[in-house]
């Protein structure tokens, strides 16, 4: 069987202009990356600010093409593709972006946001075209008679998100990439539109590429997960195998650094603590990328780059010298990771 | 029990904007004692920031300030700009969410931190060298003398965050306002600077006001908790009675609504439908009444006291939730 997407070795950079217009450097922003997306399953992106995650997100969809590799969606490859072939191939696959508001056209108003990828595609007569719209409002929790005439800047945050979302799904995608859907929103929103995004999953069969940098929202939509570093993965594997042990250095690290909600656990381990700043994307360290801020590194680190390997089912670590597998102990009463990161 | 240095009492905000009036902090209270931190927590609206910054004098002049807070005995409500210029920065210092806009970027760091020093004290250009210094090893910055000549787009988010850290604490305030200080940074960088500020309170003896959207930080680093909803306290308790004894449907209803690690994926998280009230149009009932899930007819039309209804521990509902039970 073949996978709905699936990336191989996609590597993209940008040219940094220095003082004067000259050269001043590569940023290497996505560096040999590849991973499989299965029909309706989702698969979380976690990483922190310039780990390359939403240059990924935007090489899948090709907005940037990404500069090599090979992105293949429902069997077709995308990288080559232009123009009119290119918008066929990606049909079914749909973006949902950060800010509610930047995304849409402040002028339009809701009902043409959402009808427009319709037209776009040439989808019906005008006549099922405003009746498909009405149904997608309807789907994303709005009632269309209400909200159908007014324009973005006359909803919430939340409003326009769900906006969004009809519009993503107004083709009947196989897939939608989410890049940080839900951060700009309140909590209690939050909660919302991720109830909203579960909904429609199930019900739509829906894929996601979920990218985001909190790593409890993620673990919390996703089926799997990969963790990402200076443009690499460094770990890749089934949500609950990856939060219950985490292997790789850094997300042991990550996981130790989240606030936790109950004030009797001492707040972030001294190791995630002391694990100092991430390098520049525009040098990264040879072999190993975590090794500079890693407890567990050696020479071998420097020299080689680890490669993806499978130490669990479905669990993939790029690291030479993974971090052990914690005993269970008693009932999994998993308390996050910095019980276990203190080991 | 130290005296507290800084004491709020019903403090109001008001803004008047072509007509519409807009009440965003409606009669706070709350006291803060010396080597403490107090986190406000809140959405969007709830006048967390509005609050603080009312207390800094930096809110702009359509706000109408009313009500008391006490510095030390000094009130700063009310207090002409030409006077407050002398406490703000020095008394008590804000540290806000984003370094890169709060820097100058065209000035070099250590001269930022030098200026700063001599607004307040009048040292020798040599002195407040030698203090900025220390003050940059003092926020562990490596390389202080390197870092002193650096541009801020030279240095990265998380010491930016150091260098304004050491500006506010470059004339030892008493107290420190941290407004989402750590909201922009990544999760590794947010807990190496709030373990700074932990230290730093601790040494320095600074009383520390962490406003934040995020209920996991008030639990990890702070001392006690304000909630706040709509522009009023809703509900203010050390953080550990908090957490474990929590009272007020809408801190409950946040706290379930947060995905947490522990959590299985693709669970339906509980949800709290609607928005909050319009600021505008207060309803003069409780102001959660509309989306809360315990709510009564009552509700509606009294609102709820916010007093101390158990030792130290207040809150603002006609049906507080009881231990352990669900909204």
């Amino acid at each position: 069987m073949t996978a709905l997407l699936e990336v191989r070795n996609v590597v993209h950079e940008f040219t940094v202009r220095g003082v004067g217009g000259l050269k001043g450097g590569t940023v290497h922003a996505v560096s040999d990356v590849s991973f499989d997306l299965d029909t309706g399953e989702t698969l979380g992106v976690v990483g922190e600010t310039g780990s390359g995650k939403s240059t990924l997100a935007r090489c899948v969809v090709q907005a940037p093409h990404p500069k090599s590799g090979s992105v293949r969606f429902q069997g077709t490859e995308l990288v080559g593709l232009r123009g009119r072939r290119l918008g066929r191939a990606r049909r079914q696959m749909q973006m949902v972006f950060q800010d509610p508001y930047g995304s849409l056209n402040p002028r339009w108003r809701v009902t043409d946001i959402v009808e427009e990828p319709l037209i776009g595609y040439g989808d019906g007569d005008a006549g099922s075209r405003r009746r498909r719209v009405r149904d997608l409002l309807d789907m994303v929790g709005l009632n269309p008679d209400v909200y159908g005439r007014r324009r973005p800047r006359e909803l919430s945050g939340g409003q326009c998100q769900r906006v969004a979302i009809a519009r993503a799904i107004a083709l009947h995608p196989a897939l939608v990439v989410c890049d940080e859907p839900v951060s700009s929103l309140d909590v209690l929103i939050q909660a919302q539109v991720l109830n909203l995004l579960e909904q429609l999953r199930t019900e739509l069969g829906l894929s996601y590429l979920f990218i985001s940098h909190d790593l409890a929202l993620v673990k919390q939509v996703s089926d799997r997960v990969a963790v990402m570093h200076l443009g690499q993965l460094c770990e890749v594997g089934p949500a609950e195998a990856l939060y219950r042990s985490p292997r790789h250095p850094y997300t042991v690290d990550l996981l130790a650094s989240v606030p936790s909600l109950d004030p009797n656990r001492p707040p972030a381990t001294e190791r995630a603590v002391a694990s100092g700043e991430p390098p520049s994307p525009m040098a990264p360290p040879s072999g190993c990328r975590f090794r500079t801020r890693c407890p567990r590194a050696q020479d071998l680190c420097a020299a080689q780059r680890p490669l993806l390997r499978e130490l669990g089912p479905g669990h993939l670590v790029a690291c030479h010298f993974p971090e052990p597998v914690e005993e269970e102990s008693g009932p999994p009463t998993v308390t996050g990771g910095r019980a276990r990161a203190v080991a | 029990m130290s005296e507290a240095v800084l004491k709020v009492e019903n403090l109001r905000v008001r803004f008047d904007r072509g007509g519409r009036r807009v009440q965003a902090v409606n009669g706070l209270t709350y006291q803060l004692r010396a080597g403490r931190t107090l986190a406000i927590i809140g959405e969007s609206g709830s006048g967390k920031t509005v609050s603080s910054r009312a207390l800094m004098g930096l809110l702009p002049a359509t706000a109408t300030v009313t009500g008391s807070a006490r510095l030390d005995g000094v009130e700063l409500v009310g207090m002409p700009e030409d006077e407050m210029r002398h406490h703000r920065g020095a008394d008590i210092a804000m540290v806000f969410q984003d370094p890169t806009r709060s820097l100058n970027p065209t000035m070099r760091v250590g001269t930022q931190i030098t200026e700063a020093i001599r607004a307040h004290s009048p040292v020798e250009p040599a002195a407040a060298k030698r203090r900025a210094l220390e003050l940059l090893s003092l926020v562990r910055i490596a390389d202080p003398h390197r870092r002193f000549h650096e541009y801020p787009h030279q240095l990265s988010g998380g010491m930016r965050q150091r260098v304004m850290i050491a500006i506010a604490l470059s004339s030892d305030p008493k107290v420190l306002i941290a407004d989402e200080a750590t909201t922009a940074l990544d999760v590794t960088t947010q807990a190496q600077i709030m373990e700074l500020l932990a230290e730093l309170r601790s040494r320095l003896g600074t009383a520390i006001i962490l406003i934040s959207h995020d209920l996991g930080l008030a639990a990890s680093y702070a001392d006690d908790v304000i909630v706040m909803y709509a522009g009023r306290a809703v509900e203010y308790a050390p953080t550990r009675i908090l957490f474990a004894q929590m009272r007020m449907p809408y801190t409950r209803a946040l706290l379930d609504a947060i995905p947490r690690l522990e959590r299985a994926s693709h669970t339906r998280l509980p949800v709290t439908p609607g928005q909050p009230p319009d600021l505008i149009a207060l309803p003069p009932g409780c102001t959660f009444e509309p989306r809360c899930a315990r709510a009564q007819p009552e509700c509606r039309d009294s609102r709820p006291p916010f007093v101390e209804h158990e030792i130290g521990h207040w809150w603002a509902c006609w049906y507080p939730c009881k231990d352990g039970e669900p909204l």
